[in-house]
């Protein structure tokens, strides 16, 4: 998708994507995870990445902070993040940029935590190795986040291990790591998946706080719609490792125009809907092995097809903030 | 029933002929120390307490309630997987506690209780084609074999929209959603009166997810199954069930027409469920917040309100009397001593 007009607003946007493109080589073939990703998330802005499981939506995460695995590798385009190219970034200074300015957290938090070391000296451990703080400082600082994540009784907690708390409290540890070193950039990977809806609003309230007093970015990755439509002030739908359309929250769930998007929002239960009005989507994603993907990986599921859509694909900008990858959107 | 997908204005309290009641079933889990005299353990987990409902054939009754709070604990028990502690299990005009679960696997009655676990997909046993996991009940139950087993196998694959030519392939040659009715077959290819579903769509995209509700309902309609419906997800058990039972660590705190209890919850532990599921309409500014997680489940105090400590409404009396389930207008209950009649 050429000429990438990525939607927020380019003067207060932290993390630039363009054209990103990412490729897994396996014994199978070579599956083309990402093509040519584009988006960009600005100051105190959470955008929503949402989407069918394979779509792409942990590979965009990963490759962006530098953890694909060895089979996986960054095939072209651009991310910058606060004007540093992540791209051709050195592994040193990945993991230097992962502790301090941009932070990721994952679906399952205690398997992401060290089971053998106390909460407190984990999130000291990261005050330590990248804000430079002293043993003492760090010990004092990691209570200190923990109360900011809602901990109760956070100076008893800091000394307790991963599996004398519950899911919850683990994530929302994770998150008192993810945030310490106070990161332009955080990237949640489906941060509540597994956890109870209770806990979950309880977290997702956390992040949104966190958000809005530092001014962080947060990508909010999720296969759940209703979350992102709480939680985010713009979506970007991705289907088959393309993002096919990206707009503010309400613009989006109102006025979807990437048939994509519409059978996503047909197939998701609401509070009032009945089930005979919800729609399945037809097929299945393609192979991303294939060879000749066509330039629109929806088209052999779409009813709105036409010959034109085999030219290829260039971002639409409908309105203002509002794009679509689509040569007949509804 | 109608041909109507959804819920249907039913009697919430179950009515007609019952296939299922159970009374006062408790199941607890001896753990911690043993003493070394008395070789008795000290502490229990109350996983299941006092539990009394009923389920009316071709009714789906689903549970909710946090993780841990004993709902799969509750489906083993009902589907005869495992014993209770105590308590009453009837199953059409027969008491089925007595049994004991491993006895219960030989019964003539087994096949006329399915159970499609968490996880459907993943507990197919990975060295069984779609074909051989199909027929493996009906072979084990109704001792079913050569051309009469495949054109069960057949018919049940057929009835879960499977396509006849994935009945051939291994678990990891099928998409989640092929798995899930896979899963599913082979729950209902033995017949069964009542179908038990714990969390089967919780690992399926939205999109797999609708196809599976809706063959469910489907299923509902042309074998008159009744289900038992577990699942994390309240929008859809608004969805597919007719009534609702709402748990809270091991017991049940409220009980109604699905609808009802989601759109007017008695309970104020429903409430704050209920507040917390993420709507596509977007933040409620009332959305109230449950903090802190609940109790330990061993040993509670048998004269308080599980809720207590948590509830944003409790009262010291809360802390020395458990509350009972009572009844309430629109055949709804709850278990709370501040629950009031739902305004009109
Ligand atoms: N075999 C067992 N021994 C001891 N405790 C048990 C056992 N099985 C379940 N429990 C406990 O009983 C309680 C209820 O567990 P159960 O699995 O029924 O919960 P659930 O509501 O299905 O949770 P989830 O939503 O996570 O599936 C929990 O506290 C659990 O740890
Ligand atoms: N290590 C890997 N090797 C090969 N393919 C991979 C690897 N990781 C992810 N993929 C593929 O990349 C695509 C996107 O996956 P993913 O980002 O995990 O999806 P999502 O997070 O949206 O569910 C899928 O087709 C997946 O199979
Ligand atoms: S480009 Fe064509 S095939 Fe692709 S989504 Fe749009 S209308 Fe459908
Ligand atoms: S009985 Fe008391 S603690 Fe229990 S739910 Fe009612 S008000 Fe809350
Ligand atoms: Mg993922
Ligand atoms: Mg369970």
């Amino acid at each position: 998708m050429s000429a990438a007009t990525p939607a927020a607003a380019a003067s207060q946007s932290v993390l630039d994507v363009t054209d990103f493109s990412v490729e897994f080589r396996t014994r199978a073939g070579i599956v083309r995870a990402l093509d040519r990703v584009a988006f960009s998330v600005g100051r105190g802005e959470t955008m929503a990445l949402v989407g069918e499981s394979g779509s792409g939506k942990s590979v965009t995460a990963y490759a962006l902070l530098g953890l694909l695995d060895a089979a996986g590798r960054i095939t072209g385009g651009s991310a910058r993040l606060e004007g540093t190219e992540l791209t051709s970034a050195s592994p040193a200074a990945l993991s230097a940029i992962r502790g301090k300015r941009a932070a990721m957290i994952f679906q399952n938090p205690r398997a992401a935590l060290n089971p053998i070391r106390n909460v407190g000296k984990q999130i000291g451990d990261v005050l330590r190795r990248h804000a430079g703080l002293g043993a003492r400082a760090a010990a004092a600082e990691a209570i200190e986040m923990l109360r900011a994540v809602g901990i109760p009784d956070p100076a008893r907690r800091a000394g307790a291990y991963p599996f004398e708390l519950s899911g919850g409290m683990c994530q929302r540890v994770m998150i008192a790591i993810a945030v310490a070193t106070r990161p332009a950039l955080l990237i949640a990977d489906e941060p509540t998946t597994g956890l109870d809806v209770t806990t979950q609003a309880v977290v997702m309230d956390i992040m949104g706080r966190l958000a809005a007093e530092t001014g962080m970015a947060t990508i909010l990755i999720t296969h759940d719609l209703a979350l992102a439509a709480e939680r985010s002030g713009r979506i970007a739908v991705m289907h088959a490792g393309h993002i096919v359309e990206d707009a503010p929250t309400k613009t989006l769930l109102l006025y979807p125009r990437h048939p994509y998007t519409r059978r996503l929002l047909a197939a998701t239960p609401t509070a009032a809907g009945n089930l005979a009005d919800l729609r399945s989507i037809p097929g299945n994603l393609p192979d991303l092995r294939r060879d000749d993907l066509p330039p629109c990986r929806f088209a052999a599921r779409c009813d709105r097809r036409l010959p034109a859509c085999e030219a290829p694909m260039q971002w639409r900008e409908l309105e203002p903030h509002h794009r679509v990858a689509c040569w007949n959107p509804a | 029933m109608s041909g109507q997908i959804g819920n249907q204005p039913t009697p919430p309290e179950a009515e007609g002929p019952l296939l299922l009641d159970i009374a006062e079933v408790s199941k607890r889990f001896p753990v911690g120390k043993t003493g070394w005299l008395s070789g008795k353990s000290h502490s229990l987990v109350h996983a299941v307490d006092d539990v009394s409902l009923t389920l009316a054939r071709g009714e789906t009754l689903g549970l909710v309630g946090e993780s841990g709070c004993g709902k799969s604990t509750l489906v083993r028990l009902l589907a005869r997987l495992t014993d209770p502690t105590s308590g009453s299990i009837r199953f059409g005009t027969r008491e089925l506690s007595a049994i004991p679960a491993k006895d219960f696997a030989r019964d003539p009655d087994r096949a006329r209780i399915q159970i499609v676990f968490q996880d459907a997909g993943e507990s197919i046993n990975p060295r069984f084609t779609a074909a051989d996991a199909i027929a493996d009940p009906l072979r084990q139950l109704q001792g079913l074999t050569g051309d009469t087993l495949r054109q069960k196998v057949e018919e049940a694959a057929t009835l879960c929209g499977l396509p006849l030519e994935l009945l051939a392939r291994f678990p990891h040659q099928l998409s989640g959603g092929q798995r899930a009715r896979v899963g599913i077959a082979r729950a209902i290819g033995p017949r069964p009166d009542l179908l038990v579903l714990d969390e089967p769509t919780a690992a399926l995209d939205v999109s797999v997810q609708v196809t599976i509700l809706q063959l469910l309902v489907s299923l509902r309609e042309s074998l008159g199954i009744s289900y038992v419906f577990v699942s994390h997800d309240l929008n859809v058990v608004r969805l597919l069930c007719d009534r609702v039972v709402v748990m809270y660590l091991g017991r049940i705190v409220e009980v109604g027409p699905a609808r009802a209890v989601f759109d007017a919850p008695l309970h104020p532990y429903t409430r704050g469920l209920v507040a917390a599921v993420p709507r596509l309409d977007g933040v409620r500014a009332d959305a109230l917040r449950l903090v802190g997680d609940p109790k330990s489940p061993i040993d509670p105090d048998p004269n308080a309100c599980r809720f207590h400590g948590r509830c944003p409404i409790g009262t010291d009396r809360c802390g020395v009397e458990m509350p009972e389930l009572r009844r309430f207008a629109g055949g709804r209950q709850a278990a709370c001593h501040y629950a009031e009649e739902a305004p009109a």
